[in-house]
């Protein structure tokens, strides 16, 4: 439906068309015909009698039937020569019932419409503007190229109306001009034209104006046709004041494009910007919100920024205060602003307190958000409501609060102690989805601060029989084998698990080898069953390539060498951190520059989800098979298996006793295993939750760091 | 901009559609069933879209041309948009406001009587977690105008507004001085003039409309607090002990109140005993057997409430001027009224008591 930008704006006038509509019908309430009547036999023949028929009323009924129509989907292009009859009357509602019917068939009937052009010239003749700007307006609309030679003359002289609504209505069929065939408008001096017009003395016309240059603009090849100099900002800012809601939006945008000389300057556009802070219409703030964030990249003086800074806060506290679907756009266009400028809703947590009657979107935004702003003054405020989230029943957004304070946890090493109580608290309530959940939070909580809070592991073994997810499975054995010399029973819950190894999940299998390798090499004497049966079910009895790689490399590093094996398999790990910025700073700052749009609610760049004007329906259906292509490329799992394959067939598999004699042509140290760093950003990535990556910061740890990841994967 | 609006009923069919650019299939409909138009439906009902297809079609294209929005004034629209079958000698004709930069007021407005209302309603939101602190409180307020004044008056609108009085070194002429966090006008008040000196300054429409809203954070006392103790008895029963305590001034009176205490789904019907001040204690059979673990819906408790003439933040209207060029007089009627918002108590756990009690 919305092909670009503003998407509020899209909001905003939906629901004023709806109360438009509402308001005008209310005052309308005639009963009439009921045009959308099932058909009967023949019925075009009956339409087509009524049409020609000698009532002036008959016929505007007929024409409201083909329009009626027309509308539920049946095909009416049959009538084109006798509905074209109709248009010369001096009825304004039938004159636009045909110009409406016009518009969908023409392209249907190419021929047939130049039998209209008669009529429309002589209709940009007429002394009521109304109808004037009506047949340019038309006329733009019937896409076909054959009217396109017959529009340039009345199009010109529309461009120099006298009246404003007339001028305004043909900037914008410039635009529809330029669509069809840019030669045209350049060579016709159109373009020249509708750039003089930016100086109008009406504001609705210089609105319509900048649309219509920033569209052409933006589908030239050149992008020079809409450059904005000295006198034109000047003309800009005025107007900005002047026109309506839409106009503002428009030269919003313009402004928005436009690189100020220095940083003076900057700050004089952003001085006349601010004020529209004030507007009641949501796109015309963010718009303005926009054309500040951009020009802030400009402005030197640190003490403007402040202020700006501590202005555009409540018009965003106040855009929260709208409908749902509002709310949902502006806190998508927030999450960005926060990225750039996190401190620009710094003291403002509360406002995104969850509601019990917010549509989940909303929460879940907001508590996105709330991780955002997470610091140690409101951390407490923070984990009270996240607490509360966790009790509530939408298992998703339960879920979601719970990973919260993990990554709170994360953030805020401060709070974690008090983070980790809450996660014991929400254990404590044997909710099963909200205990599984935990549990793998605490898992990232451990690998983030190892040894801290070995204190609640038995807490967390006591509650082995209720996990039946993967991921919270192979997260508490990730924990058992990490601290098996701290648990007594470890072999023995080790054990239970290899007991169903083969209903196991991928993901637990994997974890269910590593761990009892580690326990192996912590306690050797008691543990060596275990990790015999374990590498011998994973290498013989299991048919995942991934698995049966890692247990011959643990397997064949245990036999040559186990102290190597030892500094592999419990190296410390590289630490892992809350990822702040989850979007790239070039993405992010692309997304900046198209806030308040579609793509600032995508989270993506407008071309990946953009067709180019007419060409548009074309690559809009090809990106979306190539999207599905991509998605199937990058699923994980399957490049994982890929590249295990391979590596597999490198390896000499001919005989599985043989390991003892291979191994010597395998690494005995870790340094040699040189995988690449790609692949094992692509395995933690599995394995991880989405928001930790592993940072490694020295490159000469790098390559043991990679091989250590590689055996440890969490 | 757009590329093509849609309006569908409620299966997603197409009822009316105008398409701008022909640069998306026609079948991208069906991407945005869920998105579209909810708001559209809530109000208007399929039938009268049915039966009106020819006035939203002009309405669309008058709103819309070639997916940017033009203007989407009420009042002006109507103005040249209507059903009346014109007749041949009076053609309508775009009315002067479409393109000027009054795009809101028509000219020639007589009344025999000038007159304007104001309504200051604040609306109050709170959110109250289950210990009773507040988490959350905040006040909407929005000032209706309706304005029955003719020509093209030019009205100025003074608020006990803090920031103002700051930057003027005078002080308000009763009452003490509000600071509204943010503010929000009709297109009509000229933005640029009130960032300069907080002037309200503005050409009204005709007749209703909302001439601006504010919002501000209160650290006053939640007008209306309600208390809730819970006791359940083995599942099988529960109940409630619900305080409610008017935090207001003595003279105010708040009407139309409504508490809503959320109570289990299967609760049977109320056994009320009678409690006196407000004290209310209720017990309910809940009859359906369930697991205990099981975690409950935990909705909030709310409050609807009307109070009039009382403003929760104070604001005032210290004047209204009108000038036209006509001279005329006219007064200005102001009323006052707080009213619930987003009103939010939430419930504390209830005392798992598992002995049996004799009812």
């Amino acid at each position: 439906m919305m092909n670009s930008d503003s998407s509020l704006s899209i909001k905003d006038s939906t629901y004023a068309v709806s109360t438009v509509v509402k308001s005008i019908m209310t005052d309308f309430r005639i009963s009439r015909p009921n045009f959308f009547s099932t058909p009967k036999k023949g019925e075009n023949y009956e339409l087509r009698a009524d049409l020609n028929s000698e009532y002036r009323d008959r016929r505007k009924d007929a024409i409201k039937k083909v329009i009626a129509n027309m509308t539920v989907g049946k095909d009416v292009s049959g009538l084109f020569p006798d509905v074209l009859k109709n248009m010369q009357t001096d009825d304004l509602e039938q004159k636009k019932l045909v110009y409406l019917y016009l518009m969908n068939y023409a392209k249907t009937q190419p021929e047939l419409v130049i039998l209209a052009v008669n009529t429309f010239v002589k209709d940009t003749d007429d002394s009521n503007p109304l109808i004037r700007s009506l047949a340019i307006r038309t006329m733009g609309c019937i896409r076909v190229e054959k009217i396109i030679d017959y529009l340039c003359e009345p199009l010109r002289k529309c461009l120099r109306d006298e009246n404003p609504y007339v001028r305004k209505t043909a900037a914008i069929c410039v635009a529809k001009l330029y669509d069809l065939s840019p030669n045209l408008a350049i060579d016709n001096g159109f373009v020249s034209t509708l750039q003089d017009m930016v100086s109008d003395a009406n504001p609705m016309v210089v609105a319509n104006a900048v649309t219509a240059l920033a569209e052409i603009n933006e589908t030239s090849s050149t992008k020079d046709i809409f450059i904005i100099n000295a006198p034109t900002l000047t003309k800009l800012l005025v107007a900005l004041n002047e026109c309506t809601e839409w106009g503002r939006i428009a030269i919003l945008a313009a402004l928005a494009e436009y690189k100020p000389a220095d940083s003076k300057e900057a700050e004089h556009i952003v001085e006349r910007v601010v004020p529209q802070f004030q507007h009641v219409n949501g796109s015309v703030v963010l718009s303005a919100i926009k054309v500040i964030m951009i020009y802030m990249r400009s402005i030197k003086n640190d003490e403007a920024i402040r202020q700006l800074v501590r202005k555009m806060a409540p018009p965003l506290v106040t855009l929260l205060a709208s409908a749902p679907e509002v709310q949902y756009v502006a806190l998508r266009n927030i999450n960005i602003i926060l990225q750039k400028r996190p401190e620009i809703l710094a003291n403002e947590m509360r406002v995104f307190f969850c509601k019990y009657n917010d549509p989940p979107y909303v929460k879940l935004e907001k508590l996105e958000i709330m991780i955002k702003l997470a610091n140690e003054r409101n951390i407490d405020q923070l984990l009270s409501e996240l607490k509360e989230y966790a009790s509530e029943v939408d298992v998703d957004f339960v879920r979601k609060s719970v990973r919260a304070i993990g990554q709170c946890a994360i953030k805020i090493s401060e709070a974690s102690e008090r983070c980790v109580n809450v996660l014991l608290d929400l254990i404590n309530t044997k909710v099963n989805y909200v205990v599984q959940e935990a549990i793998v939070v605490i898992k990232d909580i451990f690998r983030k601060y190892p040894h801290k809070y070995e204190g609640i592991i038995p807490t967390l073994c006591q509650n082995l029989d209720a996990l039946d997810e993967p991921e919270a499975k192979a997260s508490l054995i990730w924990i058992i084998g990490e601290y098996a010399e701290r648990i007594e029973n470890a072999d023995e819950l080790i054990l239970t698990f290899l007991d169903t190894f083969h209903d196991e999940n991928f993901q637990v299998q994997l974890q269910l080898v590593t761990a009892s390798v580690k326990l192996f090499l912590k306690k050797p004497q008691s543990a060596q069953n275990i990790v015999q049966r374990s590498l011998q079910i994973a290498t013989s009895e299991c048919d995942n390539p991934d698995i049966r790689d890692r247990a011959y490399i643990y397997w064949r590093l245990l036999s040559t060498d186990p102290q190597a094996a030892k500094a592999v398999v419990l190296s410390d790990k590289p630490p892992i951190s809350v990822q702040s910025n989850a979007i790239s700073s070039s993405l992010l700052e692309e997304l900046i520059s198209n806030i308040s749009t579609l793509a600032s609610v995508y989270h993506k760049p407008p071309e990946t989800f953009l067709g180019r004007g007419r060409f548009g329906a074309d690559a809009v259906q090809r990106r979306a098979i190539e999207e599905q292509e991509e998605a199937s490329r990058e699923s994980p799992i399957q490049a994982q298996t890929k590249t295990n394959i391979e590596n597999l067939l490198d390896l000499d598999f001919s005989d599985t006793n043989t390991v003892n004699s291979t191994t010597s042509s395998l690494p005995s140290s870790s340094k040699s295993i040189t995988q690449p760093t790609a692949n094992v950003d692509d395995l933690l990535d599995l394995f991880n939750d989405n928001t930790i990556t592993s940072t490694q910061s020295s490159s000469n740890i790098q390559n043991n760091s990679v091989s250590n990841d590689l055996v440890n994967l969490f | 901009m757009a590329s093509a609006v849609f309006v569908l009923d409620l299966k997603g069919k197409v009822l009316i559609s105008r398409n701008y650019r022909g640069d998306i299939p026609m079948s991208a409909v069906e991407k945005f069933m869920p998105l579209v138009f909810t708001e559209y439906f809530k109000e208007l009902e399929e039938e009268s879209i049915r039966d009106n297809f020819v006035i939203i079609y002009e309405l669309l294209d008058e709103m819309m041309d070639f997916g940017y929005p033009q203007t989407t004034e009420t009042k002006i629209l109507q103005e040249y948009i209507t059903q009346e079958s014109h007749k041949l000698e009076i053609q309508v004709r775009p009315p002067m406001a479409v393109t000027n930069a009054v795009s809101w007021r028509s000219e020639g407005i007589k009344y025999r009587k000038n007159e304007v209302f104001l309504d200051v309603i604040e609306s109050v939101n709170l959110l109250v977690n289950a210990n009773g602190n507040v988490l959350r409180s905040e006040i909407l307020g929005i000032i209706k105008m309706k304005c029955y004044l003719s020509g093209m008056p030019e009205l100025r609108l003074g608020l006990n507004d803090k920031v103002m009085f700051e930057s003027t070194g005078r002080s308000p002429s009763r009452g003490k001085a509000i600071e509204m966090e943010d503010v929000k006008f009709h297109q009509c008040v000229r933005l640029s003039r009130f960032e300069n000196d907080r002037t309200i300054s503005f050409i009204p429409p005709d007749g209703e409309f909302e001439l601006m809203s504010y919002r501000l954070n209160t650290q006053v006392k939640p007008l209306i607090w309600v208390e809730a103790i819970v006791e359940s008895y083995a599942g099988s029963r529960i109940e409630y002990m619900i305080k409610a305590k008017a935090q207001f001034k003595r003279r105010s009176t708040a009407n139309n109140v409504e508490i809503y205490v959320p109570v289990p789904d299967d609760a049977d019907t109320p056994k009320f005993r009678g409690g006196k001040e407000f004290l209310m204690r209720a017990h309910f059979g809940l009859p359906s057997v369930k697991n205990v673990d099981d975690p409950d819906k935990k909705p909030p408790i709310a409050v609807k409430f009307e109070i009039p003439y009382f403003t929760t933040s104070g604001i005032q209207v210290q004047y209204l001027k009108i000038v036209e060029k006509s001279g005329y007089q006219a007064l200005p009627l102001v009323r006052y009224i707080t009213q619930n918002g987003d009103y939010q108590l939430r419930l504390p756990e209830s005392n798992k008591n598992n002995k049996m009690t004799p009812i």
